[in-house]
């Protein structure tokens, strides 16, 4: 039994480090509650409205003002808050630092009011994680018995007919994987040691978060793919949002590392960000050339651990200021994956694009040297 | 707005291209049955209109209206199968209900586009000025059609229904329509009034006119008198019972009373034109607002699915959508239909719809059936809710203006269709022929091959072009049929090749498209083409198709420069490819079998030439940097390939290092290392003979040995150096090669070879640098073979006819290779 699945709160909710996201926002779920007239799902604390609303944010006709959690796209929060009120279960994608882990948390504890139902995928996941366990003690001294049962987060989420968290789905092995078959297909979940099962209550559903571009995961079964709507959560939409995110965790990070990072950094940032997105989206900023994507997956998570490396070089190795020569490696490292096939789509994005672009010359000076 | 109890005629407001207004105008004539349907459009069609009954007409169909002796003035009104004006006529005709067209008559208003186009820049067509309404409404001509998208700028222009849908809450007009009136069902109640609807929105119609007057739409008011007078007209002759059906917008100006004076004032001294009018094909495509015609609904595809299916939209589309998405082998399975009508349904709820509109069923899609991916949604959106349908139009239709152009260029071109085949021999420098050719070159292009180029018997030269012509009687079909493409031939032929140009699958089509392009000389198409052509190079991961297209655009680009034609996007696009060959042939020449490196040995010469020239030209548009820079970065790559080992096969690295060598890169020392490494013991057999293969050409490369005094010369002192002992090891691999040389050529080389070499080639030779430098090789030492002496008079007598050759003059530098051997073919030959 995985001990990391049990996560009822024992700590006083003002000395957590980071409180759940249904006592954070305990007021504004309350508020929302009290305002919502629309039709709710049984064992919804909310209508479905609400609960987008609540993701989106607005305010009440009471004047309570609901803050935001989820900037994006209105139509992705809709359709994922609608799935939950369906047969399926919810799936969400996306490339690392999309909030995938955040909109799911903010998902159930405003449809369910509980978001700790969670289990975290990894490679060493076992069946137990989704299923049950025994206790062990319990089970030697009294045999088999519903007391020496150890219920997973998704058995206690189906029995109260909850929303039950599973995050990183993809890293967890195929074959545990599809235990969630029966769980979402059946909404049951057989005991055979008692000869019982633990049949799913009204308002029982189960969202997923899972990575589609990483390397070394366990790709979903097409029969348990089937089970789930899924909802890819996009990269930020502009590049000013994305420098802006780029830069607020730069200087997070810069700052418990102590990295000395200026506002001369800007300009790196800025390129090492329009860098990214035109690869990614295989076309320049400008719109008018365009270019091959590589293999990797250039999420906004990536650029910032390049940023950050570059700074540490500049703090450690130069005079402190983020230059071209200090991201050049990180981004090189970055974008070739494949050294074969990602090499050429570099040097073309190089001789392409950069070597035209006026005042990018030390950076293509810079990129030249390390691929050389 | 009153009904037929007040005897005032019933005016039905409607959306171009809405089916929830078709449908309520079908109920409400139904309810009215009036004596006689007046339509908003041209009334020149009047007498076109009982064709809609015909039995080959098939929505979606467009009225055309050109200007006779002009077609490429042209303005369509558009109908689709759920077009409330098409429901209206056909209503009318099948009931034999008099049906007369009411708008502003082509004539005038063809001629105003015209006036206004010459006296004004501003960007005016008709089918704007109808605001959000008509957007599927009516436009005027080409040019206006695709400034529609550029002018649609709500501020300048006031979009009605975007104000009743802002008054309403709604963020998008289009999904306010929907809600309020499109998703109304078929019936809503047995006993209630067709008519009510209309009514409500023809009051919320007349307070936006009090609000914003014309809303800046200034024709507007001449064409509203003209359907008041019109309406008078049919009140005298039919009484008052009669519907008419038009735009909401001009709803209350026709129920507006005014004196037919002031009305005949408004319509006095307009201008006119002689104005033709026939039905033509439409597509979905066109009616969409994507394909650039600014008249437009985004969605054809499912606005006609809403009027066509009985009941349950949602789920009949969702079946569709399993349906398509199967074909294209997406495991969709019922269970997922259902889901994703479910999700929709729910999403709907969520944001407050009273029915799942295409916004939610793309949703639902994405999310159900499409894993979270776009591809499914685009294959859904390209196929179903724009739609591919082709209109159809009975063959007793009037020709279509494209015909008429056809005609009038084969006139004043002087080329009569034939049945009989016959051959043409043109010559570009004269203006009837170059026109000849152009007309030819765009036919082709749009699939009428009325002329098949064929190779000239006579001369061959750049200037002439042969043609095999034959007019086949099933051509005037084709005709007929690209004319949905424009209205004249250029104007047809441009669009097609960059509708093509959008949709070629390979690069080598659009490189051919591009080429196509400048013979038939299509500007405006170019820019498209070149765009294509440009993103395809990026996106094309195979070095060899880019290596295939690059001497193609290099040829275009040079033909473009003769023709005169502006060759810089050419040229951009040229030398972009050219980038991406170099970054992209030297990791893929690596790993090849025998019969892949043959291939890229081929790429290897033809890049090589294309990049010659392509230097040329570069040098002659950018004297200060192009040449040097692309040749020597060309030279970097062949270098690259010439060093490299093992992974590299040995043909492809004899040829690099052969390039090189023919230009001046690579000196006779390093060129011998070369060889001696490549041929060295340590090579395996195979490698070393593809090497010398390579090296010095192949099966056909003996008469390249006999004639290049240098390559025999560098040969041959290379192999008198090899040891003793390494030699008998070299024979078998120079053998192989030189074995597949004819008898003839073995002979003529063994012969050069006894004769010795009478100078070395570092060797200064006095008596030939004289001469050779006028054609550019550098002084060069008296042939290897050949004595030193030098004829200076028999040699200087060829120079002015070599010159003429070559086409330079005195100081011209043509290109170093070709000129070589010529120039040490003369200076060697001896009396």
């Amino acid at each position: 039994m995985s001990a990391k699945s049990e996560t009822s709160t024992t700590t006083a909710n003002d000395q957590a480090l980071r409180p759940h996201a249904e006592d954070t926002f305990a007021h504004e779920l309350k508020a929302l509650a009290a305002a919502d007239d629309r039709p709710r799902p049984e064992r919804w604390r909310l209508s479905p409205w609400a609960v987008a609303t609540y993701l989106l944010g607005g305010t009440l006709a009471d004047g309570t003002v609901i803050t935001p959690k989820y900037v994006g796209p209105r139509r992705i929060v809709e359709v994922a808050v609608t799935t939950l009120a369906t047969d399926r279960a919810l799936l969400l994608l996306g490339v690392p630092g999309t909030a995938k882990t955040w909109v799911s948390e903010h998902l159930a504890a405003a449809v369910s009011g509980d978001s700790t139902l969670l289990v975290q995928g990894t490679a060493g996941t076992p069946e137990e994680a989704i299923r049950y366990g025994w206790n062990y003690a319990q089970l030697l001294a009294n045999g088999p018995s519903r007391e020496a049962l150890v219920p997973s987060p998704v058995m206690r989420a189906m029995a109260q007919g909850m929303t039950a968290r599973v995050e990183e789905l993809t890293r967890i092995p195929a074959d545990v994987q599809d235990t969630l078959i029966t769980v979402l297909s059946e909404k049951t979940l057989p005991i055979p040691e008692l000869g019982q099962e633990v049949q799913a209550v009204r308002g029982f559903n189960l969202i997923a978060t899972a990575n589609d571009r990483d390397r070394g995961v366990n790709d979903l079964s097409s029969a348990l793919r089937r089970r789930f709507n899924t909802v890819v959560l996009p990269l930020p939409a502009t590049p000013d949002e994305e420098v802006d995110i780029v830069s607020r965790r730069v200087e997070q990070i810069g700052r418990s590392l102590d990295l000395p990072a200026g506002p001369e950094g800007m300009d790196e940032i800025r390129r090492v960000v329009t860098v990214f997105r035109e690869l990614r989206d295989g076309v320049t900023a400008d719109g008018r050339t365009k270019v091959k994507s590589p293999s990797g997956t250039l999420s906004t998570a990536e650029a910032i651990s390049v940023v950050t490396n570059g700074l540490a070089l500049a703090a450690h190795f130069g005079d402190g200021v983020l230059r071209p020569g200090d991201v050049a490696a990180g981004i090189l490292g970055a974008v070739v994956r494949d050294p074969a096939a990602d090499r050429v789509v570099w040097q073309e994005y190089l001789e392409a694009v950069v070597r035209e672009r006026a005042g990018w010359k030390d950076f293509y000076r810079a990129c030249r040297e390390v691929s050389a | 707005m009153t009904t037929r109890s007040t005897g005032e005629p019933v005016l039905l407001g409607v959306r171009h291209h809405g089916p929830g207004s078709a449908r309520a105008v079908r109920a409400a004539l139904e309810q009215a049955a009036p004596d006689a349907v007046l339509i908003e459009g041209p009334p020149e069609a009047d007498e076109l209109l009982p064709l809609a009954l015909h039995k080959d007409m098939r929505p979606p169909v467009a009225l055309l209206a050109h200007v006779l002796d002009d077609p490429g003035r042209a303005a369509f009104w558009p109908l689709a199968e759920f077009s409330p004006e098409w429901v209206a006529l056909r209503w009318a005709l099948e009931r034999e209900v008099p049906v007369r067209f009411i708008d502003l008559p082509a004539a005038h208003s063809l001629a105003m586009t015209a006036e206004e186009e010459k006296t004004e820049e501003e960007k005016t067509e008709e089918g704007k000025t109808e605001g959000g309404k008509t957007e599927g409404g009516k436009t005027e001509g080409e040019k206006a059609e695709r400034e529609a998208d550029e002018a649609e700028a709500p501020d300048v222009r006031i979009d009605p229904l975007g104000v009743l849908a802002r008054t309403a809450g709604y963020d998008d007009p289009e999904r306010w329509w929907e809600d309020v009136v499109e998703h109304r069902g078929a019936g809503s109640g047995e006993g209630a009034d067709a008519l009510a609807p209309f009514a409500a929105l023809a009051e919320a119609m007349g307070a936006l006119r009090e609000a914003y007057g014309d809303g800046g739409h200034d024709r507007d008011p001449v064409r509203e008198a003209h359907m008041r007078l019109r309406l008078r007209d049919a009140r005298r002759e039919f009484g008052d019972n009669i519907a008419v059906v038009c735009g909401a917008w001009h709803v209350p100006a026709l129920a507006r009373r005014s004196t037919v004076t002031a009305d005949r004032q408004l319509l006095k001294g307009l201008p006119k034109v002689k104005a033709a009018v026939t039905w033509v094909p439409w597509t979905h495509r066109r009616l969409s607002r994507r394909s650039g015609y600014g008249a437009g609904i985004a969605s054809p595809g499912w606005y006609g699915h809403l009027f066509s299916s009985p009941d349950r939209p949602v789920e009949r589309w969702m079946t569709k959508v399993a349906g398509v998405l199967r074909d294209e082998d997406y495991a969709v399975s019922s269970a997922h239909v259902i889901e994703a009508v479910r999700l929709a349904e729910g999403l709907a709820t969520v944001r407050g719809r009273p029915l799942a509109g295409l916004t939610e069923a793309d949703d639902a899609i994405r999310a159900v059936m499409g894993d979270g991916s776009d591809a499914p949604s685009l294959l859904i959106h390209d196929r179903l809710v724009v739609g591919e349908l082709l209109g159809e139009v009975p063959e007793d239709a009037p020709a279509v203006p494209l015909q008429r152009d056809l005609a009038r260029s084969q006139r004043t071109l002087r080329l009569k269709p034939q049945a009989l085949e016959r051959e043409l021999e043109l010559d570009l420098r004269k203006e009837t022929d170059a026109g000849r050719s152009r007309l030819l070159h765009r036919l082709r292009l749009l699939g009428i091959p009325w002329g098949e180029p064929t190779r000239s018997r006579g001369s061959t030269g750049t200037f002439r072009e042969t043609w095999l012509l034959r007019w086949e009687p099933e051509l005037s079909v084709r005709v007929a049929e690209a004319g949905i493409w424009g209205t004249t031939v250029l104007s047809a032929a441009t669009a097609k090749a960059a509708s093509e140009a959008v949709g070629a699958a390979s690069l080598a089509e659009v490189t051919a498209l591009a080429e196509q392009c400048l013979l038939a000389e299509l500007p405006d198409a170019l820019p498209v083409v070149m765009r294509a052509l440009s993103d395809r190079a990026a996106l094309d991961a195979d070095v060899g198709h880019l290596a295939q297209a690059l001497p193609a655009l290099v040829r275009s680009v040079r033909y473009g420069d003769v023709r005169g034609t502006d060759g810089a996007v050419l040229r951009d696009v040229a030398l972009g490819l050219a980038e991406r060959v170099f970054v992209g042939l030297p990791p893929a020449c690596t790993g090849l079998d025998d019969d892949g490196a043959a291939e890229m040995r081929g790429h290897l010469d033809a890049t090589h030439q294309a990049v010659g020239l392509l230097g040329q030209l570069e040098a002659g548009a950018r004297p200060e940097d192009g040449t040097p820079e692309l040749r020597s970065r060309w030279a970097g790559v062949l270098r690259a390939l010439s060093r490299r080992d093992d992974a590299v096969p040995g043909l492809i690295r004899g040829r690099a290092a052969r390039l090189l060598l023919d230009d001046g890169q690579l000196d006779d020392g390093e060129a011998e290392r070369l060889m001696g490494l490549a041929l060295s013991p340590g090579t395996p057999p195979a490698d070393a003979a593809g090497w010398i293969e390579g090296f010095v050409g192949g099966g056909d490369g003996g008469m390249l040995l006999v004639h290049d005094e240098r390559l025999l010369a560098l040969v041959d002192g290379w192999l008198t150096s090899v040891p003793d002992a390494a030699f008998t090891d070299v024979l078998p691999l120079l053998r192989r090669t030189f074995a597949e040389y004819e008898s003839g050529v073995r002979r003529t080389l063994g012969e050069l070879v006894r004769r010795g070499p009478a100078a070395t080639t570092r060797d200064p030779a006095g008596g030939a640098s004289g001469t050779s430098e006028a054609g550019g090789t550098g002084g060069e030492a008296a042939a290897p073979g050949f004595g030193p002496g030098l004829d200076r008079d028999r040699a200087a007598a060829v120079l002015p006819t070599l010159r003429l050759l070559l086409g330079t003059d005195q100081d011209g530098d043509p290109a170093r290779p070709t000129a070589r051997r010529p120039d040490s073919d003369l200076t060697g030959a001896r009396p």
